[in-house]
């Protein structure tokens, strides 16, 4: 897909959880292979929208979803979208890593066996693969078979990376992923971040204005459920046009 | 501040005193039945059924009831296992456990394992009438899955319920169906409790009486096939300390004490499985 062709498109998205109007009026573009940032004050709606790219959202109670939104130009919440495949072109990853309840190599090779890989040695060479690209081989390779959840949670974090990029997906979201890791593990993602972009459009959640200064190429700025202001991250966040911007960059709001 | 401590050392009295009844309770039970018990216990108790006139005090032994506990239990067990298993994937992992539905499963389960098991054994009763079924272990086997499957179901329901949210959300997002969802993750967290869930309906399913006595009957014999009756232990113990000759009733206590071993032991394997099968989760 060329660069400049947006990736996922939202078209009047409107979300409410029984009364509570969460998502209001969303119309975004979200740019092919950048590192776009969703950032805004907690509660703003920022992972409800992430989950509604996911369709995730659904599995909460009480949600009422209307509107568009559009990835490689297919509507998923078309009535006869194939949710499972739709899942499988995203990889995600969650603000507390959450690793399957099974060994090392069982997480990554799970999204692959599910998909219809059953070869020993392809899985055995891709689980090898995907955890070098998620920079997680050389601390796991003697221990492939103890259960994941041994690890400490910034191996998790980077587990579950490799996991979601083992079922060859085209976008990475992620939910605030480095907020329960410590300053290295959040570097470890951070800098995966910057290189997965040359193959990956991803999306990330962030509370933290200066990660998304260092990695974001875009930045959504919402607030009370509606998108404020968006652009590239320097404009945004240097020389914001909406006084609700403004007070949140300058620390006003948060 | 002197209120403060009173209150402090009252409590903690008052929490040793209660560990103490609780100890000493188990304490006298297995007192009892082991004092009574081991003398009246002997190899043909347990590998001889019934003969000349058991219940007269002549010889035999209880393996008619012991195999047909077994049989029964492990019976009932299956059964409710086929009902619930499917029942409680539906309420977690389809449908959401919060919703409607759910909830409404769980206050029907929580009524069923509010009615005692006399009025199970009844129920069975009217039912066999009903279907044209003999007193038989099929009969047994129906009545007390039924009475086991709210014991089963509800813990079960617990555990998955208690399974962390995420963890259905990161399989989804691999593009994990709900079936693979279901079984391949949800099912590997929870396998501790669904296996004590399953031991928890069969301890139940051994040493219920009321149940039984309409429906699975009693018999000196093995039963040979699922419409034969069948003994069971609760029911051998009960017809043994109703008779009136001295000896007979002694000898209940042996069969107490054969029991008190099965349910022990039940309790000691579900521990195993626990450990076992929690090396996974997360």
């Amino acid at each position: 897909m060329e660069q400049n062709i947006p990736h996922i498109s939202i078209r009047n998205l409107n979300m409410k959880y029984g009364n509570n109007h969460a998502l209001k009026d969303i119309n975004i573009d979200i740019p092919n292979k950048k590192v776009t940032a969703i950032i805004g004050p907690s509660g703003c709606g920022k992972t409800t929208l992430l989950k509604t790219f996911n369709r995730l959202i659904e599995n909460v109670d009480g949600t009422d979803i209307q509107g568009e939104v559009l990835v490689d130009g297919e509507n998923i919440y078309a009535k006869n979208a194939d949710v499972p495949n739709i899942r499988k072109k995203m990889g995600l990853l969650s603000q507390r890593p959450m690793p399957l309840p099974m060994s090392i190599f069982d997480n990554i090779a799970f999204g692959m066996r599910i998909h219809g890989e059953r070869k020993k040695n392809v899985l055995k060479e891709k689980v090898e693969y995907y955890l070098q690209q998620a920079s997680l081989w050389e601390e796991v390779k003697d221990r492939l078979n103890q259960p994941a959840a041994r690890l400490s949670i910034g191996q998790q974090q980077r587990l579950c990376l490799a996991r979601g990029l083992a079922v060859e997906p085209e976008i990475i979201l992620g939910d605030e992923p480095t907020s329960a890791l410590d300053p290295i593990s959040t570097k470890h993602i951070e800098t995966k971040f910057t290189e997965l972009k040359e193959k990956y459009t991803i999306v990330m959640v962030t509370h933290i204005l200066r990660q998304a200064k260092r990695i974001a190429d875009y930045v959504v700025f919402m607030y009370l459920g509606e998108i404020i202001e968006h652009g590239p991250t320097l404009e945004v966040l240097n020389n914001p046009k909406h006084k609700l911007t403004q007070e949140y960059v300058g620390g006003v709001i948060s | 501040m002197n209120l403060r401590k009173a209150e402090e050392k009252l409590f903690n009295i008052l929490m040793r005193i209660a560990a103490c009844i609780i100890f000493g309770s188990l304490f006298a039970i297995s007192f009892t039945i082991l004092v009574k018990g081991i003398p009246n216990m002997s190899w043909d108790m347990i590998s001889k059924t019934p003969s000349g006139g058991f219940y007269l005090g002549k010889e035999g032994g209880i393996l008619n009831a012991i195999i047909g506990s077994f049989y029964l239990a492990i019976g009932a067990t299956i059964f409710a296992l086929i009902l619930t298993i499917p029942m409680v994937i539906y309420m977690n992992v389809y449908a959401s456990p919060n919703s409607r539905l759910s909830n409404i499963v769980r206050l029907c389960l929580d009524i069923m394992f509010g009615i005692p098991s006399i009025v199970y054994g009844a129920f069975g009763f009217v039912l066999m009438l009903f279907l044209g079924l003999k007193v038989s272990l099929l009969a047994g086997i129906v009545v007390v899955g039924l009475l086991i499957l709210p014991i089963i179901a509800r813990t079960m329901d617990e555990v998955m319920r208690n399974a962390p949210k995420e963890l259905k959300d990161a399989s989804f997002s691999l593009g994990a169906t709900k079936w693979e969802t279901a079984f391949k993750v949800m099912v590997r967290q929870s396998l501790p409790g669904l296996a004590t869930a399953a031991l928890l309906g069969f301890g139940r399913a051994i040493g219920d009486a009321a149940s039984v006595i309409f429906t699975a009957g009693f018999t000196d014999n093995i039963p040979h096939s699922i419409n034969d009756p069948v003994a069971t232990l609760p029911l051998a113990i009960f017809f043994q300390l109703s008779s009136p000759i001295a000896e007979v009733r002694e000898r209940a206590y042996a069969a107490a004490l054969i029991l008190t071993i099965i349910i022990f032991g039940i309790s000691l394997l579900s521990r195993y499985l626990i450990k076992k099968y929690s090396k996974h989760t997360v």
